[in-house]
């Protein structure tokens, strides 16, 4: 007999997965997945990365983010390459920007889509191979993707 | 891709780091959407980004779908020497949009 408690219990399941589209977001292992395909799995370091981006995203679709590493930028000391993640896009690749002495200065400025609420990473390799990362945390409110 | 707006500033003194900012419009679709009827709407989107000064490139920049559309770039330069500044997009098609600008180093 399907009284209400057992009714409850049963849809309850039902109503969470039907809310999570198929396919939208990434696994946390797809970020380790990119970060070993870019960087050979070499181990990260923390520090020298600042990544800024609003605390609060209004719209998901559009959200300016802005990377400064920490660097001289000479020939002896520079940044090769910065990549951008965020775990919990569908796809969580963002974009990669390749420097070197020539860039003067390790800052890039771009907009980005987030479509939920998360931690974005950035990691910055040296010319010497270590990698730095930096992380900033955005909360969104009205997500990329669902919006048609 | 069609159009495209890059600031680059006229004068620097040698040796300066110049800021140049680059925008092309195009809707970044991402292939993740799908439309009224359910169909997915397929990926369409500028993949790649350079910056040449003088025909050596001194910034590159590679996008994924979550790129914003219109996709909106600003980064930093040396200036070297009087010359000439090349932006150019490369769409997944293999399409290319390049835009130019006179720099005067002195």
């Amino acid at each position: 007999m399907i009284n209400r408690r057992t009714f409850i219990q049963a849809t309850a399941g039902l109503a969470t997965v039907s809310l999570v589209p198929a396919q939208s977001m990434a696994t946390p292992g797809a970020v380790q997945t990119s970060l070993d395909a870019l960087f050979d799995g070499r181990p990260l370091q923390a520090g020298r990365v600042t990544l800024s981006l609003p605390p609060i995203a209004e719209n998901g679709n559009s959200v300016s983010l802005e990377v400064d590493v920490d660097s001289p930028m000479t020939a002896e000391d520079h940044v090769r390459r910065i990549a951008i993640f965020a775990e919990r896009n569908p796809l969580p690749d963002v974009a990669r920007f390749t420097l070197g002495p020539r860039a003067g200065r390790a800052r890039v400025a771009t907009r980005v889509r987030l479509s939920d609420t998360q931690t974005i990473l950035a990691v910055a390799e040296m010319n010497d191979g270590r990698l730095f990362t930096g992380t900033a945390e955005t909360v969104v409110t009205l997500a990329a993707c669902i919006i048609l | 891709m069609d159009r495209a707006r890059i600031s680059v500033p006229a004068t620097a003194q040698p040796g300066e780091v110049i800021e140049l900012r680059a925008m092309v419009q195009h809707p970044m679709e991402t292939g993740f959407r799908v439309d009224s009827i359910g169909r997915r709407i397929p990926r369409d989107i500028v993949t790649a980004f350079a910056c040449l000064y003088n025909g050596e490139v001194v910034f590159e920049a590679a996008f994924f779908p979550a790129v914003a559309a219109n996709p909106f770039l600003t980064f930093h330069t040396v200036a070297t020497e009087t010359g000439t500044l090349e932006f150019r997009w490369t769409h997944q098609d293999g399409e290319t949009l390049s835009e130019f600008a006179e720099i005067t180093v002195a």
